[in-house]
């Protein structure tokens, strides 16, 4: 029993600590004052203002379709090359998966940095040039993902579904595709929620005028930081808080997608 | 020949990778080997023996070790305590540590500055208390603090992971023949969580060797990391060959400490969630 | 056949949740793209430092003349170098400080500004056209957008008041761990060279080491290093003093009434930010019709009420209330300006020297 309680309170601690700045942020976004040291009462009115403010509501766009695009197109990807590193010989596989790591182990300024050097040889800096650069830091993300679960799969079944004359895409869609679906998914949302919170490769390769969530605070950071940013942060924390209760929480339909997740 | 169609499969992204992880990687090489001129020099690399430089170096190997030592103290069991809760759904332990990310990074370090603040909560509640303030913001101590903070999920999710995978009639088999909790922890939990402890391990203390923004933060400019100084290079002295330099040094102090943990776990880095 | 029509079903079903996946991101970008149409012959690219303009005073632009701006912000003045330097977008239009503009202009990274399509410049005061001559000899590079001096802003409750008119006073052991120092290499020397009785603009290797020295042996008594965030730090009380621009300590002083601003008797920085047109620029015209915005009586008052600095602009400061005219804080009167200098820019080699000095100082132990 006293274990029990032990146990129980180091877990709020763990959780008091992981959520505290988060509810300081919740409050300050209805804070009644410029500034973010003092509290000047309850409002709602950064919120209103918020949806009012068009360099605030652009950036938000940017973020939200960088995010989004950049982990769609690295799931896609990065499932494809998972298959692919999966079939290869041992020796190729160590070769491609030390190579995915490179993104992962750099300082994310020299990602950033040297990202850029290579686009400004190239082309010039736009939205498009975010949108590799976020790519290619979440294709890792992806794979390392996928790929254990590819290994845990049987592959003779899959060989057994061919050989009793099932396309390959068939075969593929109906015992491949449930074993490694877990992983997808938590690949995607992995990939997501680091572009989500990417800062010094946005930073980097961004074009004029193109803003994202990230890169609009640190400009603001050393300012004040506009009580709006505080809002926005709330309303994007809670949807991602329901949307994710949501999929965890719902009838078990697909059961094996929760559990993996 | 099934197999090599399979292969092809990873075309897409071997084109990806030449183009956009491996030309960059060759791009900072450069840099690093050149004078601001073009011409070939090592003194970029070398720098790194200057004495700020080492003395930046060693404080963040320090900080990220003691950081990483942190964070897997904490974890472990708290692993242990939620892999006893039994939830039907794992994802849901995923989705309460991936959940704070969603809240932008710099704004959560700068409520984290906040609440340590000379006046802020913790130090009023504390004073409140009759205790004696916590005067850590501006030290190394409130960067490391923050650091656990930051990656603490990337600690627990893998060991979690990996804990959640040892199967329950291992440990009731070596119960039926007799094994005591404290031998079943050694003898059976330890060694088969190995690969998610090396796992986190890497996950935490390669971030924390090359973060800056955190000691930029919350070391009110008097902690330097190696992050900082290559930051510094950059942004702040236009010298893009002094920072490649760096950069490549830390690259490679990097790996190292990858493949001297990756030879102590079975897998290395290939499992991490 | 009953299996490939169950196969196309299945297929159908996974590829058309991709596919709502993509319709979605697609539909975003589309919209993005709508919103930033790419027409380059129309656009003005401007760099700024951080909320340094009034956001709607762009789209009132804009409106006014059908020129899109791609609106860019930095930290500090390296940055913005950085940023220029590494050529990567064509900017038109740039606001910096004094010591980077003059840098610029020496490297030959400046366009002439064509006085003639700014005929509102004659709203800006003379004076501080004359100022600008210490980095711009002839005023033909740039135009002054917002000026300040350096100083101590402190908490009158918990700073001696008769001590604050000397820079010594950030030396003072009994004000340990409450000391806010400049976060940047030029500002921390200045108070360290004008204590000494030294030029800010030095280049003397061993009044420098001096200087550097005095910064090392106060290091233990500074609670922090910070730029901007000084002036929160201080409206928090987190510290006695601080030193700031003195914008900051205008801004300050209305949220705390504890706190005064000083600008010591050793003499400070005198700085200028000030806009130039940078030789990438593709669009000179629409550059310059929005320096002739920008000097308006009433977009200078919008961006005055927004950025609560200095404003060279007469016309504006005349028709501010009679007690903020005469707000020493904000406008710093002639008597203190007379004993500030501008910061110069200094050669590559000695500005490597510095850095490094700094860098010491900040990796120093304590």
């Amino acid at each position: 029993m006293v274990k029990k309680s032990v146990e129980r309170i180091y877990l709020s601690i763990i959780f008091l600590f992981l959520y505290l700045p988060i509810v300081v942020l919740i409050v300050l976004s209805f804070n009644n004052s410029k500034s973010k040291v003092q509290w000047g009462g309850f409002t709602f009115n950064w919120y209103i203002k918020l949806f009012s403010s068009k360099s605030i509501m652009e950036a938000f766009g940017t973020t939200i379709f960088i995010s989004l695009a950049s982990a769609l197109i690295a799931t896609l990807l990065g499932t494809l090359a998972a298959l692919g590193i999966d079939a290869m010989k041992k020796r190729n596989q160590t070769i491609m998966i030390g190579a995915t790591n490179i993104p992962l182990l750099n300082a994310d300024i020299v990602t950033g940095i040297s990202m850029m050097l290579l686009f400004v040889r190239f082309t010039r800096l736009g939205l498009s040039t975010v949108l590799i650069a976020h790519i290619t830091f979440n294709i890792p993300y992806v794979i390392l993902n996928v790929l254990p679960k590819l290994k845990q799969s049987s592959r003779t079944t899959y060989e057994a579904a061919l050989d009793l004359g099932a396309t390959p895409f068939y075969a593929f869609f109906k015992i491949i595709w449930p074993q490694i679906r877990p992983g997808v998914f938590s690949g995607f949302l992995m990939a997501m929620t680091m572009s989500l919170d990417d800062f010094s490769v946005t930073y980097f390769t961004k074009g004029a005028g193109i803003h994202t969530l990230s890169t609009m605070i640190y400009t603001e950071m050393r300012k004040g930081i506009r009580p709006e940013m505080y809002a926005l942060s709330t309303i994007l924390f809670l949807i991602a808080l329901l949307l994710l209760l949501f999929m965890n929480f719902r009838p078990s339909v697909h059961k094996e997608k929760g559990d993996a997740l | 020949m099934r197999n090599l169609k399979r292969q092809l499969l990873a075309g897409p992204y071997l084109l990806w990778m030449a183009g956009f992880i491996l030309l960059p990687v060759v791009m900072i090489l450069y840099y690093a080997f050149t004078t601001t001129s073009g011409h070939f020099t090592m003194l970029n690399i070398t720098s790194i023996s200057a004495s700020i430089h080492l003395k930046s170096l060693l404080l963040s190997l320090k900080l990220a070790l003691v950081c990483t030592i942190i964070c897997l103290v904490l974890s472990y069991p708290l692993a242990m305590i939620l892999n006893n809760m039994k939830l039907k759904r794992q994802g849901f332990i995923v989705f309460v540590f991936i959940l704070p990310m969603w809240m932008n990074f710099m704004l959560r370090i700068l409520a984290w500055k906040m609440l340590l603040s000379n006046n802020g909560v913790i130090n009023t509640l504390l004073e409140t208390l009759g205790l004696p303030a916590l005067d850590i913001l501006n030290t190394p101590s409130a960067v490391v603090f923050c650091m656990v903070y930051d990656f603490l999920p990337f600690m627990i999710l893998p060991i979690y992971n990996a804990m959640s995978r040892i199967q329950k009639d291992i440990l009731e088999a070596a119960k039926d023949l007799g094994a005591g909790n404290i031998i079943i922890f050694f003898k059976i939990i330890v060694p088969l969580t190995m690969s998610g402890v090396v796992s986190g391990i890497i996950m935490v203390f390669v971030p924390a060797l090359t973060s800056f923004a955190i000691s930029d933060l919350l070391g009110g400019g008097k902690v330097l990391l190696i992050g900082n100084v290559i930051e510094q290079a950059f942004m702040q002295e236009y010298n893009w060959n002094l920072g490649s330099g760096l950069s490549v040094v830390l690259m490679i102090f990097v790996i190292a400490s990858m493949a001297l943990m990756s030879s102590k776990g079975e897998e290395g880095g290939a499992s991490v969630w | 056949m009953k299996k490939i029509k169950w196969l196309q079903k299945e297929f159908i079903l996974y590829s058309s949740k991709i596919f709502t996946f993509l319709l979605i991101g697609i539909s975003i970008s589309c919209c993005l793209a709508g919103c930033g149409s790419k027409d380059s012959e129309n656009t003005l690219i401007v760099l700024n430092y951080g909320k340094y303009l009034e956001p709607e005073v762009l789209e009132k632009f804009e409106e006014e003349t059908g020129i899109k701006i791609e609106y860019e912000e930095y930290v500090t003045p390296e940055n913005m170098y950085t940023k220029y330097r590494a050529g990567a977008i064509d900017y038109d239009l740039i606001c910096t400080s004094d010591y980077m503009v003059e840098k610029l202009i020496q490297e030959g990274q400046v366009l002439e500004i064509d006085f003639n399509n700014i005929p509102l410049s004659q709203n800006l005061d003379q004076t501080y056209f004359e100022f600008s001559k210490s980095f711009d000899p002839e005023n033909k590079y740039a135009i002054p957008y917002f000026f300040g001096t350096v100083g101590i802003l402190y908490n009158k409750e918990l700073v001696d008041e008769s001590k604050v008119n000397s820079w010594k006073i950030l030396w003072d052991k009994d004000y340990s761990g409450q000391i806010i120092m400049a976060d940047s290499v030029r500002d921390s020397f200045m108070v360290a060279l004008k204590i000494l009785g030294y030029s800010l603009n030095t280049t003397d290797e061993t009044e420098l080491k001096e200087a550097q020295d005095l910064l090392i042996q106060q290091k233990p008594l500074v609670y922090s290093y910070l730029v901007d965030e000084a002036q929160d730090e201080m409206i928090a009380e987190n510290a006695a003093m601080a030193v700031v621009y003195s914008g900051e300590a205008g801004y300050a002083l209305e949220f705390n009434d504890k706190l005064a601003f000083s600008v010591p008797k050793e003499g400070s920085n005198m700085w200028i930010d000030s806009w130039f047109i940078p030789k990438s620029a593709k669009h000179k015209e629409h550059a310059e019709k929005f320096l002739n915005f920008l000097c308006r009586e009433d977009i200078s008052m919008m961006n005055f009420d927004y950025v609560y600095y200095a404003t060279p602009n007469s016309k504006t400061k005349e028709s501010l209330e009679q007690e903020l005219q005469e707000n020493t804080t904000i406008f710093p009167p002639k008597s203190i300006l007379d004993n500030c200098e501008v910061l110069k820019s200094l050669d590559d080699a000695s500005t490597t020297k510095q850095n490094i000095l700094w860098k010491e100082v900040k990796a120093a132990d304590y």
